[in-house]
């Protein structure tokens, strides 16, 4: 007997594409807006940092709103990005992506910006005293040296995108197959009378997943930090 | 050749200095901590913008603030030693040296990774990581990868104040030996006397942001009034001298200066060698008449040429040897022997007060 039903199977692979297309998708973003907020300094910096903040502390239903009315088929962007690349985004796991990457960006952005404030600046001045220019001393040097932030940051967005309700419901609906992650499945077992049972194991599946991740993050920051120091 | 000419307005003073360095010589940066040292040197790296004036290093010009050029650190080609010798943590001590090393092709490279190997001695710690290294080693890493750079000023800032005393005396002999080796111009920040003069060829005073003096190490030593700067307790007299004959019996080298003859126990060296030793003005005594049956080896005749007298039981004079030797004596003392400007009298420098910490093997002939 196989331990997972074709639907749990397929809403677990689901989960899992959505979470790691968020997170890829904006970490290239989170480490950009980590260096801004953390080294530079320029009209308009605490406004970008309460931007990037905005999904800690506002409702998630209202990013979901929020999204919908940019990216929605009917919003500001939806038509000219379909029209454009023929891509649509709301009601798909594109959608869904989307949302996730948005729910997880801060957390990435504070891990990633926490590592950067941590580094010792010296080291850069050294590098570039060896004739390392903005690009060999990022890649050489500072990127190697937060990389335990980065690795962090991922897992953290990762667990959180595994996890997300809100937003995403509100954006892309819970269409089975297509939008339906495993927090949304959850719910719709829960509404059904005599889910409980699936629920229950769906909760399981996340527990398991959520602690995964913690621990590989874990072991990894211990096995870079052992390194680095 | 660097030419300096900045003004930088810090915190707590004006920082405004003006010097020359030139090409194979060692000029140390010298005063007390927070008199502006650091400044000048992370300015001419490039690290700090001064407010005003013009960096220029082998007619290159680096900042001036009216034409508005300020190179960035990366393009400046100076090498630099930190204090802490800030070794990149994630690499080994191999790519640490390598970190600076231009590619291959592009440009001529006079200094090898064989050369800083050997002349650093850092062979058997090219596998291991910084944070196994002893701070002397650390810094000598520090040092092997800022040559590599191919540098084309050297600037090292109190490279071994982060080091523990009895390892300074073994990194020196190192930076020495790189000196004579790459022919480039170097400074050396520091506030010890010994290290100053150990590989210094001229120095620079700073003071409270501004230059007090500068010149030829002996020079700038040998003046009374310059001791609140240079710290009262190391002050004495810098001679130039040139080795002349060593006492197999009982290990003392005699050198060979305008005063006469200085020795000094457990010196040898070469005829002709080149050497500068520090005579601390404490260790020096004199005596009206020619003292008999004393151990003292060091015996010049003299004339007092300045007394320098301030507040404290203590006082400095100034006795032209054939050189100007600085002695110190209670106040007591001149006030019973009636010493005055002109007073000639026998000079007497103890000679296991000279060690090897105060002496200076001078190996680029400095004319």
């Amino acid at each position: 007997m196989e331990f997972f039903s074709p639907v749990e199977y397929e809403i677990l692979l689901l989960s899992l594409r959505v979470a790691f297309w968020g997170v890829i998708c904006s970490l290239p973003f989170a480490i950009l807006v980590a260096l801004l907020l953390a080294r530079c300094s320029f009209p308009g910096k605490f406004i970008l940092n309460t931007i990037v903040h905005l999904p800690l502390v506002v409702p998630p239903v209202v990013i979901g709103y929020l999204l919908l009315l940019v990216f929605g088929n009917n919003g500001v962007l939806g038509p000219w990005l379909f029209e454009v690349f023929q891509i649509s985004i709301a009601f798909t796991w594109k959608g869904a992506a989307l949302a996730a990457s948005v729910m997880a960006f801060p957390l990435m952005v504070r891990a990633i910006r926490l590592s950067l404030d941590l580094l010792d600046v010296e080291l850069e001045e050294a590098a570039a005293t060896l004739g390392a220019g903005p690009f060999k001393k990022f890649i050489s040097v500072t990127l190697p040296l937060i990389l335990p932030g980065i690795i962090v940051g991922t897992l953290l967005g990762f667990a959180r995108s595994l996890g997300e309700f809100g937003a995403t419901i509100t954006f892309v609906s819970n269409i089975p197959g297509e939008t339906q992650t495993l927090p949304l499945a959850m719910f719709k077992y829960i509404q059904t009378p005599g889910g409980d049972f699936q629920a229950l194991r769906l909760m399981t599946l996340s527990v398991i997943l959520a602690v995964g991740a913690l621990i590989i993050s874990e072991l990894v920051e211990r096995k870079l930090k052992a390194r680095n120091l | 050749m660097l030419s300096v000419e900045i003004k930088k307005a810090l915190e707590t003073l004006t920082l405004d200095v003006k010097f020359e360095v030139n090409a194979g010589t060692v000029t140390a940066l010298f005063g007390k901590s927070g008199a502006g040292k650091t400044t000048t040197v992370h300015s001419i790296a490039g690290l700090i913008k001064p407010d005003d004036g013009e960096i220029t290093l082998n007619n290159k010009v680096l900042f001036n603030h009216n034409l508005r050029t300020n190179l960035p650190v990366y393009r400046r080609k100076i090498g630099f030693v930190f204090q802490g010798a800030r070794l990149f943590p994630h690499m080994t001590v191999n790519k640490n040296l390598l970190f600076g090393l231009p590619r291959p092709n592009k440009i001529h490279k006079k200094i090898t990774l064989d050369m800083v190997t050997k002349l650093l001695d850092l062979s058997s710690l090219l596998d291991r990581r910084p944070q196994t290294l002893s701070g002397g080693e650390r810094q000598r890493v520090s040092i092997g990868r800022a040559l590599l750079s191919q540098p084309e000023l050297l600037l090292m800032d109190e490279p071994l104040s982060s080091i523990d005393l009895h390892l300074r005396a073994e990194i020196l002999p190192f930076i020495q030996k790189i000196v004579a080796e790459v022919q480039i111009p170097v400074i050396y920040v520091t506030h010890s006397i010994e290290e100053a003069i150990y590989l210094a060829d001229n120095m620079v005073l700073i003071s409270e942001g501004q230059i007090l003096q500068e010149g030829s190490v002996e020079a700038v030593m040998n003046r009374l009034d310059l001791y609140p700067v240079t710290g009262r307790y190391d002050s004495g007299t810098v001679i130039s001298a040139q080795f002349l004959n060593y006492d197999k019996d009982f290990d003392i080298g005699e050198l060979k200066f305008p005063g006469g003859l200085l020795k000094v126990p457990g010196l040898n060296g070469k005829i002709g060698d080149n050497f500068r030793a520090h005579v601390k003005a404490r260790d020096v005594s004199v005596s009206l008449k020619k003292p008999k049956d004393v151990s003292i080896l060091n015996l010049f005749n003299g004339k007092i040429i300045d007394i320098r007298i301030d507040n404290s039981p203590q006082v400095d004079i100034l006795i032209d040897i054939g050189i100007p030797l600085i002695a110190r004596i209670t106040r007591k003392s001149l006030s019973e022997l009636q010493l005055t400007k002109g007073t000639k009298l026998f000079t007497m420098v103890k000679a296991v007060a000279i060690d090897k910490k105060s002496i200076g093997h001078i190996q680029n002939s400095v004319t």
